[in-house]
């Protein structure tokens, strides 16, 4: 599902890489932490896989595709199977739960019709049905990452990206978000998470995959934080 | 329901940030106004050197001691030329009576001259008015001609002002168009910026590259096209009052401005408005949604 062959990124102007000649192959289905300090590269290997950046070396397959082939007009329809969370939300303060969903639907094209009978069944599925029509300063900060979760999730994707989606949470919450993301795993979907929160990947008890200064130093079938 | 989403888009977009929005379109107009008039004025002097050039002549004058051999030589000369259209002789005795009729208001003036004071002379039409400069030259050197006058000379300086006037209403029509370029630049980043967490998640869940920026390109167009009707408007307007009024006396010396070309300037003015904002709005959002 997702391969980084020999993958180097080194930023411009910065003194080493990001990532240095790191080789990781992450099956379909899986369910994956990425862990290491601040600045190891955590957050790079997100960014490549959204192609938000290329690599300076090496190959990052996504769905059995190059990414770095892709063209760059071919890329937004390449980002529709790949679902993203991150520590902020990133919700649109002026709509509803509903609104923010439908929002990200129908700006790839689908029609109202599809929203409407889509949109209340996933957020049914991240607990949150009955608060359809609150807006994000309504809501806490464990429903406002379930509505970013539902947004991210309503496109059925092949890959959920989480970029330290319990940052902003306190661990009670925390927990409750790694069960829906777990929920999700469950039905095939491949969760990739960037977290340095211990407590939650102790856990969880999945593969373990630790960075430091670019290079992997661990990987680890049923890992803790170590 | 993406059409209507991105026209609401576009009037959401131009309304949040109206005062940036008059100041585009003003821009735009000004700008516009003074291309067309420019235009307007480039084809209207084509089309009095087209109308002028065809009637001018180019007149030989003789010496008043001009020998009959010498006469004869010249209108030999003449008849042999081959840019030589058409050929007439005016006496003195012509010249005079012409001298008199063009001068009948001012009868001491005509009394002044006497019958020797006009020289005779052959009216020449050319058969391209631009060869003027190789007749003369062929002509020159031949004995009994006092001067070798071009109409066309004088002409010259009357285009030669309409010239300047269209140049000068073109480099006022750049420099607005500079102003416009850049407040539509602005209103773009305000706009974007405005909409920066739409995009950032638009980007995010895949919205393809057209859809992000057509809301913004369109705006930029529609606040063009605003630009062009106005100028466009007031383009009209200007001909009917200063033309087709107050300076009616001027329009039977320059040949008329056709209705039909004016009414050409809405649909230019609107392609060029539109164009160019589409163009710089484009360009903008690359540089600043990198998308």
């Amino acid at each position: 599902m997702i391969q980084l062959e020999n993958v180097t990124k080194t930023y411009p102007k910065a003194s080493r890489p990001s990532l240095d000649d790191v080789s990781v192959g992450i099956e379909k289905g899986e369910f994956v932490f990425f862990i290491g300090p601040s600045g190891s590269g955590k957050s790079t290997i997100i960014k490549l896989l959204l192609h938000e950046v290329s690599p300076t070396q090496g190959k990052v397959m996504v769905n059995a595709k190059d990414v770095t082939s892709i063209r760059s007009w071919k890329i937004p329809h390449f980002r529709r199977s790949i679902g993203c969370v991150f520590q902020d939300f990133r919700l649109l303060p002026n709509r509803t739960a509903y609104e923010n969903v439908a929002f990200a639907l129908e700006v790839i094209g689908k029609t109202k019709a599809v929203s409407r009978r889509v949109v209340p069944e996933v957020l049914e599925l991240v607990g949150l049905g009955g608060k359809e029509h609150r807006y994000p300063h309504e809501l806490s900060g464990g429903e406002q990452q379930r509505v970013a979760v539902a947004r991210a999730f309503v496109n059925r994707p092949l890959i959920l990206l989480a970029d330290e989606p319990t940052g902003n949470l306190d661990p009670d919450t925390s927990i409750e978000i790694m069960r829906l993301l777990d929920r999700i795993n469950r039905t095939g979907t491949t969760v990739v998470m960037v977290t340095h929160d211990s407590n939650i990947v102790n856990q969880m008890r999945r593969r373990v995959i630790e960075i430091e200064s670019g290079r992997i130093v661990r990987d680890q079938a049923r890992g803790v934080y170590g | 329901m993406r059409l209507k989403y991105v026209l609401n888009e576009v009037l959401v977009g131009l309304w949040r940030n109206v005062t940036m929005t008059v100041a585009m379109i003003i821009t735009m107009a000004v700008s516009l106004t003074m291309l067309g008039a420019s235009v307007l004025l480039y084809m209207q002097v084509d089309q009095m050197k087209n109308f002028y050039y065809g009637e001018i002549e180019v007149s030989i004058f003789l010496r008043s001691d001009v020998t009959d051999a010498q006469r004869s030589a010249i209108d030999s000369a003449i008849s042999a030329n081959p840019l030589v259209a058409q050929k007439t002789y005016e006496t003195r005795e012509e010249a005079l009576e012409r001298f008199q009729q063009l001068w009948k208001d001012s009868p001491e003036f005509v009394k002044s001259v006497g019958p020797n004071s006009l020289p005779e002379s052959f009216r020449v039409k050319l058969k391209d008015p631009e060869t003027y400069k190789t007749f003369t030259d062929q002509m020159t050197g031949m004995q009994g001609i006092q001067d070798i006058i071009d109409q066309r000379a004088l002409l010259d300086k009357v285009f030669n002002i309409f010239n300047a006037i269209q140049v000068g209403a073109l480099v006022v029509a750049g420099v607005m168009a500079l102003a416009a370029l850049l407040l539509v630049g602005n209103t773009i980043q305000v706009a974007a910026y405005s909409k920066r967490r739409e995009v950032a998640v638009m980007k995010l869940v895949g919205a393809s590259n057209w859809f992000i920026q057509a809301p913004f390109v369109l705006e930029a167009v529609v606040a063009g096209i605003i630009g062009a009707v106005l100028g466009f408007i007031f383009l009209f307007v200007s001909k009917i009052v200063l033309l087709d009024t107050k300076l009616q006396a001027l329009t039977n010396i320059l040949t008329p401005i056709d209705n039909g070309n004016v009414w050409l300037m809405l649909p230019l003015l609107a392609g060029v408005g539109a164009l160019v904002s589409a163009a710089t709005a484009w360009i903008t959002l690359r540089f600043y949604l990198k998308v």
